[in-house]
């Protein structure tokens, strides 16, 4: 028998939170300790979702779990989460969700009246993204050895014909294309934890992108070069990731991205950038320059899609990162999210 | 958003840019250091570096607190919070400093009930809320946080909570000025001062630096458009030849100070004989420390402290490039061994620190795109 040695990259002697935050820290794990056990030595970029053929036909897969902290929030749940969180992951890979399975970790202790209330947002939200709960699995732990609830939902989904979306089709001139407002997720949930003596009139962005990806699609087909729901670590995380996969540099114009006052204000009083907080409605998309102007016209037509902007391109230069162009003739580099300033946010 | 965006005006900030621009003597170079690390974080990450010209040089001083606090400092307070029942509470940036053992943050995941809290009063909270348990609260920062601290501290004598202390590592920010000017490796122009620190202590603390050193101070606000202000005011008084103090901050900062901050102050803290800071050494009379009438919620006095002394990494020049004489490049370890992930010294782990913001904004930065975005 051949024996293989796998090389373990991943060298820190703890999980610490920073390792669940989708920063630098997450993708060392993965790259270091998951990838070369689980997939062998290179496994390639690392997408939202991953694509399987099974004879002939190409399926999308992917699985997330759910540790959001509180439960319930302005404008979602943990079961809302659960179920967009999925489908959204299968639409940034350029899929439609077809079917989705669901194990809840619950704590014993929980109030019955919260988990119905979780289970109904999740087929409501279910219902909503045309999107079928075909089975599950539940657990319960003894009581203080987990916060209410755990959810983890595992979805397929079927590739939308003509896409082809992969970060090594980027080129430089490409545009860069957001879908709305950034933040409202993250500093929703920093709001709604009460730890601050701070108010805003916010909810957390989640819901389908399915409709806005569809849209999209079917404008520009292969002029759609790479997708991203920028959720934990937020666009900045995002977008660093596919200047690492494409080995290109991506220029954003500050001016352009939109943030709402009540986030920036947040994000002023607590020193973050709004760039690294988590969104759960909001996609990024790649689009070849020519398809840019429609792409933007397909997105603004589509409800929810209104605030649609283009934010940026991608150059030859810097080579790997992110830049951003301040409105003052100044620019910055963007890194990644570096440790773990808001934990358990979705 | 009110009172930032009028401060971030593109086209005020491209006069002012254009103004210094005007004002710099081509034949001259400027070394003006911006006292404190908010200033520092907001030339970065404001981009504001590539509107000024390269005869004036911006050098990034001592005033960020999380990077001027000794290692050994941050080893004492982790281990008296090892004592059961205790509940450590600091800053958010306190959070990933590395002590020997560990940052705040690893000895969370290991077991120790750390909690980020955004306030003293935050902290005091939690000992209300868990009578059963010890809060000690991790205190750092110059005149700008020191009021607060002092305020919660009356606050927990008045309501006698007891399961409450603080691990005070309040510093002032004069006796660090007085070390870089004293430095014979320094040479600078003037200085663009605290504005944070300057509404507690007002604009008179610096006058010595005018009349003494003959270098100008101009009290700054952290908004593009004032730190360039401010730039263009320094820039004025150095071509008349003057030294003086100026206020550019007005909207914020009283000439006189903040007398009820000031007086709580006084009531709760004295100077310490001499404090130690990373990079600067010991510097006599330049830390607060807690007095004996409120010695009950003193965690150095209710406490045996172990007074650990730790020695920065002798590769790490934390030290030069905190009092200005090196750019962080020019750290042997900056980039490779000393990274915001895995920081060897303070200035890679606190966003104030210069090290952090050249790493995360500036190091890889390709000029060419900087100058010649597309709009």
């Amino acid at each position: 028998m051949a024996t293989t040695v796998t090389k373990i990259k991943f060298r820190e002697p703890q999980i610490e939170m920073s390792h669940g935050a989708g920063g630098k820290a997450s993708r060392r794990l993965v790259e270091g300790l998951f990838a070369p056990l689980l997939f062998g030595s290179s496994p390639g970029p690392l997408g939202d979702a991953a694509h399987v053929q099974i004879n002939g036909t190409k399926i999308a897969m992917t699985t997330d779990s759910f540790v959001v902290k509180p439960l319930r929030f302005p404008g979602g749940s943990i079961g809302e989460l659960a179920i967009n969180g999925t489908v959204n992951d299968l639409a940034v890979s350029g899929a439609r969700a077809e079917a989705i399975v669901v194990t809840f970790v619950l704590e014993a202790g929980l109030p019955t009246e919260i988990l119905e209330a979780e289970v109904r947002a999740m087929a409501d939200a279910a219902e909503k993204a045309s999107v079928k709960i075909a089975g599950g699995d539940t657990k319960v732990v003894e009581h203080g050895k987990a916060d209410g609830m755990y959810v983890t939902t595992t979805g397929i989904g079927r590739l939308l014909s003509g896409v082809e979306i992969s970060p090594q089709s980027v080129r430089p001139g490409d545009k860069v294309l957001l879908s709305g407002p950034i933040g409202d997720h993250g500093i929703t949930i920093l709001l709604a934890r009460g730890d601050l003596d701070l108010e805003a009139d916010l909810r957390s962005d989640t819901r389908s992108v399915f409709p806005l990806v569809q849209a999209l699609v079917r404008e520009c087909g292969a002029g759609v070069r790479w997708m991203r729901d920028p959720t934990r670590g937020g666009v900045a995380t995002s977008l660093n990731e596919l200047a690492r996969d494409c080995a290109l540099g991506i220029v954003l114009f500050e001016e352009k991205i939109p943030v709402r006052d009540s986030v920036r204000g947040a994000c002023e009083l607590l020193g973050l950038d709004p760039m690294h907080i988590a969104n759960e409605g909001q996609f990024l998309a790649v689009i070849s320059s020519q398809h840019a102007e429609s792409a933007l016209r397909a997105l603004r037509a589509t409800p929810g899609g209104e605030e649609a902007i283009l934010i940026g391109e991608v150059h030859e230069q810097p080579d790997s990162a992110v830049l951003v162009t301040t409105p003052y003739g100044g620019s910055r580099l963007v890194d990644m999210l570096v440790g773990d300033p808001l934990p358990r946010i979705c | 958003m009110k009172f930032v965006d009028e401060f971030r005006a593109p086209e005020l900030i491209a006069k002012a840019g254009e103004e210094i621009r005007k004002l710099a003597d081509s034949d001259r170079h400027y070394r003006i250091m911006e006292v404190c690390g908010g200033h520092t974080h907001a030339i970065y990450r404001f981009g504001l570096k590539d509107l000024l010209p390269a005869n004036v040089e911006l050098i990034h001083g001592p005033g960020c607190p999380v990077c001027v606090l000794p290692m050994g400092r941050i080893d004492d307070g982790l281990s008296l919070a090892a004592q059961p029942e205790f509940i450590f509470a600091a800053f958010g940036d306190m959070m990933r400093v590395p002590g020997t053992h560990g940052s705040p943050l690893e000895y969370k995941a290991r077991g120790m009930d750390v909690r980020i809290v955004y306030s003293p009063a935050d902290a005091l909270k939690l000992a209300r809320n868990n009578p059963e348990k010890h809060v000690m609260f991790f205190a750092i920062g110059f005149e700008t946080t020191a009021p607060s601290t002092a305020l919660t501290l009356v606050r927990a004598k008045a309501e006698g909570l007891n399961n409450f202390s603080v691990f005070c590592n309040h510093v002032t920010i004069i006796p660090a000025i007085r070390a870089i000017l004293d430095s014979p490796d320094m040479r600078l122009d003037g200085f663009v001062g605290p504005g944070h620190v300057s509404t507690v202590i007002g604009c008179r603390p610096y006058d010595w630096i005018a009349k003494a050193e003959g270098k100008p101070v101009v009290v700054s606000g952290f908004e593009p458009l004032d730190i360039l202000q401010s730039i263009v005011m320094l820039l004025r008084q150095l071509r008349r030849g003057e030294a003086k103090v100026e206020n550019q901050y007005t909207r914020v900062v009283p000439w006189e100070g903040n007398r009820a901050a000031l007086r709580v102050m006084a009531e709760v803290f004295e100077l310490r004989p001499y404090f130690e800071w990373r990079g600067l050494g010991f510097i006599s009379q330049s830390a607060l420390k807690i007095r004996e009438s409120y010695g009950t919620w003193d965690a150095e006095q209710r406490f045996t402290v172990p007074g650990i002394r730790v020695t920065d990494p002798k590769a790490a020049q934390c030290g030069e490039v905190l009092k200005g004489v090196l750019k962080p490049t020019q750290c042997k370890l900056f980039g490779r061994e000393c990274t915001p992930e895995q920081p060897v010294g303070a200035l890679m782990v606190s966003s104030e620190g210069s090290c952090a913001a050249y790493y995360n904004y500036e190091h890889r930065k390709p000029i060419t795109i900087a100058n010649a975005a597309t709009r």
